[in-house]
C-alpha cells in the first residue's frame, strides 16, 4: 500500500499569506504541504503524506460560510485524499470555527475521515468535538509539537479505520458517546471493589456520571378548557390494531399520526398497543386505559372541554433514546401547533 | 445458616437411554423428559433439542434459562414454594451441575423474549453460550391466555431442571463451595472491624413477563425484606422475566448471583458481608415510595456501613433504582448501584431515565441500544417469526439472508444488572 493521501487546512496566517489584513483571502489550493503541514508530515512517519493544502482566510470563511465550504469541498473532492486534517487552531477564534466547520463538512459531505486540533476552550471546541474528533492543543502556536504528536496519529487510525482509544490515551476531547467495551472484571466484582474503596475513603471512579437533566416547566394553565382544542399524546405505545406503521416494541425510531375522529371509545377489536415494556394484558383488554379517547368524548359532550384533536400520536417510551424522542415531539409540536391545538395530554403506561 | 455447593463439571451433553452423569457428559432421556413436561395440560407439543458451545446455532425467543440442582442434605428443596414444599431453604448440601442448562423457548407470549446465539458475534454477549444446554421448545394449547401460558413455560424449564439435577444427587461432587452467614448479630461480632455490608437486590415485578417469585410469592406482593445469602442458591428466588432480555436476570443468574459471591469473596477481608434485603420494582408512585422507604429503613436497623444495590430492567425502575440510593446515602449509608444504559443506538443520549448526585459510584453493564448484526446459524431452535418485534428488534431486523440485525437489548443476559459480565461503558 502507498502512503496515505492527506489534504491539510490552514487559513491566511500559517499559510504565509499574512496576518488580519489578508483575513479575507478566498480559498485557494497548493500542491504540497506548507507551514505546520512540514510538521504533520513528520509525524506521519512515511504512513502517510500531505498531497495538497487549502488556505482561506479567516473572515472569509466565517462571513461567507456557505460558499466557502462549497469551493473547499470542490477542492478537497478532486484530491480524493484519505484523511483531511483543519489546522491546528490553538486558542483562535474564527480559525477554529472554520477548521470544525470545514472538516465537519469534509466528513459528513464526503465521507472521508476528518480530524482538526484546537485549545479546549476555543468556542469551535464546543461546537464540533461531538461531531469529529478535535484533538486538545495549547492555547498558542507554541504548542506545534504536542498537537502534531497526537493529530498526526490518529489522523492515520481514522483514514486506516483502526479502533480509536479513549481520550485520554489519543489526546482528542471528549465527545459525549457512550461506547461499550469489554473490561477484565466482572461488574459484580467491580461494584464490591468500588464500594470497597468509598467506604475506606479511598478514590474511586463511577462508570457512569449523572446525566444534567433537561428539566421542562409546565406551561401556564388553560384559561378556558370549554373552548380549548386538546390533543392526546401517548408514549404508551397505544397503535391501531395491527400496528400498520410498524412502530418498534423498544428503542422506537418512528411515531404514528392516527385519526380518532370516528372512535367514542377504543378496544381490543380496534386498538393495541406496541409498546414492550410493560405488561400489555390490561392495555390491549381496553387501550382507552393507557389513550383515554373514552373520558374525553365524554368531556367533549358535557362541553368541559371544546374539543378533541382529530389526531393522536403515539410512540414506544420503552428503551427510546432522549434524542429520538425529542425529534419526534420537535416535528409534531410543531403540526398541534398549526392544527390549532391549545394543550396536550401526555400519558405515559 | 451454612450451605454446601458441591458441583459436579458437566463438560458435554447427549441424549441416551437413561438421565444419567458420566465421565462429565450429561446423557438425557428425551421421551422421559417430554412426558414429564407433557404433563401440563397447557402445552400442546414439547421437544428437546441440544445447543452446546460453538455450534452454529440460535435459540430464540427465550424465556428462562435455569442451572440444574438438587438438595442433597438440609432442609427442602430446590424452587422451594414453587416444586418444593414452602420450606425454608439455603442450609446443608446442595448439588450443582455445572456447565450446563435448561433453556425455555417456543411460541412467543410478549414482545419480549431473548436471543441466545451459540456461537458468532452474538455468542461474546450472553454468558449462556457457554453452556451445555438442554433446550425446551414448548407451544401452547391453541387459545391459551398470556399468564396460563407463561406460567406453563416456566414450570416446565424448572421441573426439566429438577429433574435432570436428580442424576447428580448421589455423586461425589469434582468441586465443593461452602458459604456461610452468621445470625446478625454473631455475625456483626465476628468481624467486628471490619465495615458492615449487605446486598440490596431489586426484583422485577411489572406484571406479565416482568414477574419475580420469592418462595413462591409474587414478588409485586412482597415488602421488603431478608434473607440470608445461601437462600438464593437454592432457588429461593426464580424469574418470570425476560422482557428486553439483556437486563433481565433468568433463574440460572439469581442461582448464581455473582454479587451475593464477590461479596462472599472479600467477607472477613475487607468487608463483612450481613445478608440480603430484597425489595421489588412496582409501577404504582406509592408502592415505589414504601419500598425504598422500607430498604433504607431495614439498612439502617442493620446498622450497615455500605451496600451494593443491583436493578433489573430499565426505564421505570430506573426511578426505584434512584430512590433506593437516595434514600440508603440519606442515612449516612455507602451505595455502589449497578445498572446498565440506554443511551441510544449512538450513544449519545442521556442513558438513564432518572438521576440524583448521590448516585455518584455506578457500574454499568454496557448500553443496551448498541446495534449488533447476528450472521445467520445452520440452526434455529425455536423460531424467527418474531425477530422484528421483540424488543431491540426493529421492522427488516431480519434479513433474507439469515443475519438479524438488532440492539444487543435482544440479546439474552447481555447488560446483565447483576454484574455477571465484563462488558461496561464509557464516554468517549
Amino acid at each position: 500500500m502507498g502512503k496515505l493521501k492527506v489534504v491539510h487546512y490552514i487559513n491566511q496566517f500559517f499559510g504565509g499569506i499574512g496576518g488580519e489584513e489578508k483575513a479575507d483571502h478566498k480559498p485557494e489550493i497548493r500542491e504540497g504541504a506548507i507551514g505546520p503541514g512540514m510538521a504533520l508530515n513528520g509525524g506521519f512517519k512515511g504512513e502517510a503524506e500531505i498531497v495538497a493544502t487549502i488556505i482561506c482566510g479567516d473572515s472569509y470563511f466565517s462571513e461567507n460560510t456557505e460558499e466557502a465550504q462549497k469551493e473547499i469541498l470542490e477542492m478537497v473532492k478532486k484530491q480524493d485524499p484519505d484523511l483531511f486534517i483543519a489546522g491546528p487552531a490553538f486558542n483562535a477564534g474564527r480559525y477554529g470555527f472554520a477548521c470544525g466547520s470545514i472538516a465537519e463538512t469534509v466528513q459528513t459531505e464526503l465521507g472521508i475521515p476528518s480530524l482538526t486540533g484546537m485549545y479546549e476552550e476555543n468556542p469551535g471546541a464546543e461546537m464540533f468535538k461531538k461531531s469529529i474528533y478535535v484533538v486538545s492543543t495549547k492555547n498558542s502556536a507554541v504548542g506545534m509539537r504536542d498537537a502534531v504528536k497526537k493529530m498526526a496519529p490518529l489522523g492515520i487510525k481514522i483514514a486506516k479505520g483502526e479502533e480509536v482509544g479513549s481520550p485520554e490515551d489519543e489526546g482528542y476531547m471528549e465527545r459525549g458517546l457512550r461506547q461499550n467495551f469489554f473490561t477484565d472484571k466482572r461488574g459484580s466484582a467491580r461494584a464490591v471493589d468500588m464500594l470497597i474503596n468509598k467506604l475506606k475513603g479511598e478514590e474511586y471512579k463511577t462508570e457512569y456520571p449523572m446525566p444534567d437533566f433537561d428539566r421542562v416547566d409546565p406551561n401556564p394553565a388553560v384559561v378556558d378548557l370549554s373552548k380549548a382544542t386538546i390533543a392526546l399524546v401517548t408514549s404508551g405505545g397505544i397503535v391501531p390494531k395491527g400496528n400498520p406503521d410498524h412502530i418498534e416494541s423498544s428503542s422506537a425510531s418512528k411515531y404514528g399520526k392516527y385519526n380518532i375522529e370516528e372512535f367514542d371509545n377504543l378496544t381490543e377489536e380496534t386498538h393495541e398497543t406496541a409498546h414492550g415494556g410493560y405488561d400489555p394484558v390490561y392495555a390491549n383488554i381496553d387501550p382507552d386505559r393507557v389513550l383515554p379517547v373514552d373520558v374525553l368524548r365524554e368531556l367533549e359532550k358535557e362541553g368541559k372541554i371544546g374539543k378533541l384533536h382529530n389526531y393522536f400520536y403515539t410512540t414506544v417510551g420503552n428503551g427510546t433514546a432522549v434524542a429520538s424522542s425529542k425529534k419526534f415531539a420537535e416535528e409534531f409540536g410543531k403540526e398541534l401547533k398549526e392544527d390549532g391545538v391549545d394543550a396536550v395530554i401526555l400519558t405515559s403506561t | 445458616m451454612r450451605l454446601e455447593l458441591g458441583h459436579i463439571l458437566i463438560e458435554d451433553v447427549k441424549f441416551g437411554d437413561t438421565t444419567k452423569i458420566e465421565n462429565k457428559v450429561l446423557y438425557v432421556n428425551k421421551q422421559e423428559l417430554v412426558d414429564l413436561i407433557k404433563e401440563d395440560e397447557h402445552l400442546k407439543t414439547v421437544e428437546v433439542e441440544l445447543a452446546r458451545p460453538g455450534e452454529s446455532v440460535r435459540i430464540t425467543p427465550v424465556k428462562d434459562v435455569v442451572e440444574p440442582r438438587v438438595k442433597v442434605d438440609g432442609p427442602g428443596g430446590v424452587f422451594p414454594g414453587v416444586l418444593s414444599k414452602v420450606q425454608t431453604v439455603g442450609s446443608g448440601k446442595t448439588h450443582v451441575l455445572k456447565g450446563c442448562s435448561v433453556m425455555t423457548t417456543g411460541k412467543i407470549v410478549g414482545f419480549q423474549e431473548g436471543i441466545i446465539d451459540m456461537s458468532g458475534p452474538g455468542a461474546e454477549y450472553t454468558p449462556f453460550s457457554k453452556l451445555n444446554n438442554v433446550v425446551l421448545v414448548c407451544e401452547p394449547v391453541d387459545g391459551l391466555k398470556q399468564y396460563d401460558h407463561e406460567r406453563a413455560v416456566r414450570f416446565a424449564g424448572l421441573k426439566a431442571a429438577a429433574y435432570i439435577a436428580e442424576a447428580a444427587r448421589e455423586l461425589t461432587p469434582d468441586k465443593v463451595e461452602v458459604y456461610e452467614t452468621l445470625p446478625l448479630l454473631e455475625g456483626i461480632n465476628q468481624y467486628p472491624e471490619l465495615p458492615k455490608v449487605a446486598y440490596v437486590q431489586m426484583l422485577q415485578s411489572q406484571g406479565l413477563l416482568h414477574d419475580t417469585y420469592v418462595y413462591g410469592v409474587d414478588a409485586k406482593q412482597i415488602v421488603p425484606t431478608i434473607l440470608y445469602p445461601t437462600e438464593i442458591m437454592d432457588g429461593a428466588i426464580i424469574s418470570g422475566n425476560c422482557v428486553s432480555a439483556c437486563d433481565k436476570n433468568t433463574t440460572y443468574h439469581h442461582l448464581n448471583n455473582p454479587v451475593v459471591h464477590d461479596l462472599y469473596e472479600q467477607h472477613g477481608k475487607e468487608i463483612n458481608f450481613l445478608g440480603v434485603i430484597i425489595t421489588n420494582e412496582n409501577v404504582y408512585l406509592a408502592d415505589k415510595e414504601r419500598s425504598s422507604d422500607w430498604t433504607s429503613k431495614l439498612a439502617e436497623y442493620l446498622g450497615l456501613d455500605g451496600v451494593v444495590i443491583s436493578q433489573e430492567g430499565f426505564g421505570n425502575p430506573d426511578t426505584d433504582l434512584i430512590m433506593n440510593c437516595k434514600k440508603i446515602e440519606e442515612k449516612g449509608i455507602k451505595t455502589v448501584i449497578i445498572t446498565d444504559e440506554y443511551a441510544g443506538r449512538d450513544g449519545a443520549s442521556q442513558s438513564l431515565a432518572d438521576a440524583h448526585k448521590l448516585a455518584d459510584a455506578v457500574v454499568t453493564g454496557g448500553n443496551a441500544n448498541q446495534v449488533i448484526v447476528l450472521p445467520k446459524m445452520d440452526k434455529v431452535i425455536g423460531t424467527l417469526d418474531y425477530t422484528d418485534i421483540i424488543a431491540g428488534g426493529f421492522d427488516g431486523s431480519l434479513d433474507a439472508n439469515g443475519s438479524i440485525t438488532v440492539e444487543i437489548q435482544a440479546i439474552t443476559g447481555a447488560t446483565n444488572e447483576l454484574g455477571f459480565n465484563k462488558m461496561s461503558a464509557k464516554m468517549i
